[in-house]
């Protein structure tokens, strides 16, 4: 068993590679944000700690992404989940964090058990722990192996990542935790879910046949609609955050799972197409993530709230921070020319050359795809005016957003540099495809020094020699200038300065902050629409004095949790009922414990005897 | 030669997209047996505009103040991805069909955005529904892209437009493209622009509170949106490939052309206005639906190659 140590420990393959730049490029802005985030929110020593539990936890991400060994990548993803357990229970302050961690370190754990299932049956085939040795050994797996393998690995990793309906964790978990973690947590760690399946699917196993594509994207595609509708619904700031990271995996996984099935119909060239257009989302995503994710730990800080219902006006009390959040929800909104735009443009071409190239029903099948990511791109613009909108404009609407200030120098910087990176990675798409395009090919040995991807330096072509182009340079030159020459005309047509007056009130009172669009009128429609999945209800109650004299009323809106109620609920109530019923055994008696021990002995012996 | 056509199909985006937007209201009008204003009326209205002064909210931050040109330049980007005579320029390289929806969602994200700014209800309602009919939109939209461009084999907007033969598809894709129409350019039955009723309006509520030359550049983009859309369905309806420009008599004969497709498109649009009731917005969520439904049909006649 000691034979593992011979063997290569670390992988560095361009896929690894890929993986460790987004370890770095989140983690560090988020070190730099953390200094002013933790200073007078928690205790010296808790500061410690956490700058403890931050580097176990960057570290144990970066083993995950470049072991070269299952047993000990387990130990790694175990180290991994276990201390991003500790960093989401961190604020003892509040309940819910202890309720959130436990729903996240069962869910993490039942995936981890999938993962270990899945290892023990490579094991068995292969007699190696050593990825490479597993790869070889798969080429003579019997087909139901490899399916049962996928099976297992999608729902072990697929946890990890979020995919619905195993997202149950994701959106009690990731906010939780202090923000500077929640921005590594969604922009990076669920990531290493995606390395996992890239890895173990896709690399080792080969792709497979044509229906684990379909599979994942059908998943993907589920989960793209669920995250958002749900982020939609959301008034807690880090929640809807939390739950557009649902939404960003699903895209991501679009990408992959596009990838997978161009292999298994033997198209070569899109296949290293969508996986370049799922990493290119997946660098992004982590990018603007993280970004959202310290821009509201900021506003938390300054505010002392989550509820965005009760902030507003921010834009003018933390002029900085707003900044970076438009450019955060720009990004994500995918609004070119930021890094969004490109990646998910990427990804909606990679879908038409999929209709275009593949046979039968699997072009209506992309093509409907395809559709459904157009419209989570559209709801997930709603989405995000609705964050902007909400939280930033108009007239703050309580006390929290009344005395808010910007936050220090420090959290800026931190901010700064990922939105820099959002602007950076629009702008070079063409290079950075050229990059991704190496991992993409070690992840699918694919050879791909004659592919090309890009005609020069700046416009990005899916096909050598087809007249598609995108060149984001271009587009921002285009929105320059004509955003300049408005600017000359606006500014030639009058001098007199424009009057500062209030806003239409139609005539009746001085307007308040009440009279606002709050963000559950916003998302009404939303609500309305996808009722049939949402279930939304009402609970009003009259509060009387007499039974003459109503002197308050109270009036709730809910959506029914879906998930929680019809599959997570029934399932809890099993689980506690066989404990009820296991609990007979352990009557605690010391004498029927010594009888089980000699009972499991006799056992032992008997099956050892046998076999 | 590239530079020069550039300059002359930004002119011919501003000086005709106007012009569509008071024909049709012409149209309307004549069709309610009433007079109706000028076709010119809204040359008249953007001049005036550029020359009043203008009154901001006092709640508004610097969103509200940059929204215009955001909106401006995105709608003339978009203007410039258009194949009407610069399809071989650098210009036109600049991005694709599917390019042109996210261009597009630019100046609306904006739009709404400087809605909430002000703090009014109606900006908040208008910013709401503008988001939630495009959201619904958006599939039926991409549909088209993919239904069209399969045929043509890349989401170049040049390459359909070269196309000659008018499919089952494109007719279907015109079609379901019309309706995404009707709804971005917030035309009745899904919005209606000539009324200022709170409980109705979607796209003049999110503009409520711009006046001036500020309202004057959001119009002028709202103009250009519309014309954009009706030169992309006039470009699946009726194919007649791409022109070849010889000389400046070509270029006057093939802008003439264009705009006379584009004015079948604007009757069309105008029938549609007079003949139907505004619907309730829920009920858009039908209408975007249906849509969809046509633009699946037209991916099918696309796939089957019909």
């Amino acid at each position: 068993m000691i034979s593992f140590l011979q063997t290569q420990l670390f992988l560095f393959d361009p896929l690894s590679l890929f993986f460790l730049v987004v370890i770095a490029i989140i983690s560090l802005p988020s070190a730099i944000y953390s200094f002013g985030y933790l200073k007078g929110e928690y205790s010296p020593a808790k500061i410690n700690l956490s700058w403890f539990l931050l580097a176990i936890f960057v570290l144990s991400m970066a083993a995950v992404v470049t072991i070269n060994n299952a047993l000990i990548f387990l130990v790694a993803w175990e180290i991994m989940s276990l201390v991003s357990y500790f960093l989401v229970v961190f604020d003892t302050k509040h309940d819910k964090s202890i309720q959130a961690g436990m729903i996240y370190i069962v869910m993490t754990h039942i995936g981890t058990a999938f993962l270990i299932a899945a290892f023990m049956i490579m094991f068995k085939h292969a007699g190696s722990f050593d990825f490479l040795e597993i790869k070889k050994a798969c080429l003579a797996m019997p087909s139901q192996v490899k399916n049962i393998l996928f099976v297992l690995f999608l729902i072990g990793f697929g946890t990890k990542a979020g995919i619905v309906p195993l997202h149950i964790w994701l959106p009690y978990a990731h906010p939780q935790a202090p923000s500077h973690i929640s921005s590594i947590m969604s922009g990076v760690m669920i990531k290493t879910a995606i390395y996992g399946m890239i890895r173990f699917i896709i690399f080792i196993l080969g792709a497979g046949p044509s229906w684990w594509g379909t599979i994942v994207l059908l998943f993907a595609v589920i989960t793209c609609l669920v995250g958002i509708i749900y982020a939609l619904m959301e008034r807690d700031i880090k929640r809807l955050l939390a739950y557009s990271s649902v939404e960003n995996i699903g895209i991501i996984l679009l990408g992959v799972g596009l990838a997978m099935f161009f292999t298994s119909i033997n198209l070569p060239y899109l296949a290293i197409f969508s996986l370049i257009a799922g990493l290119y989302h997946l660098i992004n995503h982590a990018i603007f993530k993280g970004l959202l994710f310290l821009c509201a730990g900021s506003v938390y800080k300054a505010t002392g709230t989550r509820n965005i219902e009760k902030l507003g006006g921010l834009i003018k009390k933390m002029p900085h921070t707003a900044v970076y959040f438009l450019i955060g929800v720009m990004a994500i909104s995918a609004l070119p020319p930021l890094n969004g735009f490109v990646s998910e443009w990427l990804i909606l071409q990679a879908f038409f050359l999929g209709v275009l190239n593949a046979i039968g029903g699997a072009k209506l099948f992309l093509g409907v795809c395809a559709a459904m990511l157009a419209l989570t791109s559209g709801l997930a613009a709603a989405c995000f005016v609705k964050a902007f909108g909400i939280t930033f404009l108009a007239e703050p609407r309580s006390h929290y957003a009344q005395s808010a200030k910007e936050v220090s120098p420090s959290m800026r910087a931190g901010m700064f540099i990922l939105s820099l990176f959002c602007i950076l990675f629009g702008l070079a798409a063409a290079a950075i495809i050229r990059q991704l395009s190496k991992a993409a090919g070690a992840a699918t040995g694919i050879d791909i020094s004659n592919m090309k991807f890009a005609l020069n330096n700046f416009t990005l072509s899916p096909q050598a020699g087809e007249s598609v182009y995108l060149s984001v340079p271009l587009i921002s030159l285009l929105l320059v200038i004509f955003g300049a020459v408005a600017f000359f005309v606006y500014a030639l047509f009058g001098r007199a300065k424009a009057v500062i007056y209030k806003t239409w009130d139609c005539g009746y009172y001085k307007l308040n902050f009440r009279n606002e669009y709050t963000a559950t009128a916003f998302s009404k429609p939303f609500r309305v629409a996808f009722s049939f999945f949402l279930r939304p209800y009402r609970k009003t109650q009259k509060i009387r004095e007499s039974f003459y004299h109503v002197k308050a009323f109270t009036y709730e809106t809910h959506t029914t949790p879906v998930f929680k109620k019809y599959i997570y609920g029934p399932v809890l109530v099993l689980v506690f009922k066989s404990a009820k019923f296991m609990r007979r055994m352990q009557p605690g008696s010391i004498h029927l414990y010594l009888g089980y021990i000699f009972i499991t002995l006799l056992l032992l012996i008997l099956f050892m005897h046998k076999f | 030669m590239n530079i020069v056509l550039i300059f002359l199909q930004l002119i011919f985006f501003l000086l005709a997209a106007p012009f569509l937007s008071g024909l049709i209201s012409k149209i309307k009008n004549n069709l309610r047996m009433r007079k109706g204003q000028s076709i010119l009326q809204p040359y008249y209205n953007i001049k005036k505009l550029f020359l009043k002064g203008e009154v901001v909210s006092e709640t508004a931050s610097w969103i509200f103040r940059v929204c215009p040109f955001i909106v401006a330049s995105s709608m003339l980007a978009a203007a410039m991805l258009v194949p009407v005579f610069i399809f071989q320029s650098p210009a036109h390289q600049a991005g694709d069909f599917l390019a042109l929806i996210f261009i597009f969602s630019l100046g609306r994200f904006f739009l709404a955005l400087s809605a909430l700014d002000t703090g009014s209800s109606f900006g908040g309602m208008g910013s709401s529904r503008e988001m939630f009919i495009s959201a619904l939109a958006e599939p039926a939209f991409c549909l088209v892209v993919f239904s069209v461009s399969l045929q043509s084999g890349s989401t170049d907007i040049s390459s359909f437009s070269g196309m000659h033969a008018l499919t089952v598809s494109s007719v279907f894709g015109a079609i379901t493209l019309f309706l995404v129409a009707i709804a971005e350019t917030s035309r009745v039955p899904v919005d209606n622009q000539e009324t200022h009723l709170e409980l109705t309006m979607v796209h003049e509520a999110m503009a409520l509170e711009y006046s001036g030359r500020s309202l004057a550049l959001i119009e002028l983009a709202s103009y250009l949106k519309q014309m954009i859309l009706f030169f992309l369905i006039a470009q699946i309806i009726f194919p007649i490939g791409l022109p070849v420009f010889g000389n400046l008599a070509g270029l006057f004969f093939w802008s003439l052309w264009y705009l006379a497709r584009m004015i079948i498109i604007a009757i069309a649009v105008a029938l549609v206005e007079v003949s139907v009731a505004k619907m309730r917005l829920f009920r858009v969520a039908d209408f975007l639906g249906f849509a969809f439904i046509l633009g699946i049909i037209a991916l099918v006649c696309a796939v089957l190659g019909v």
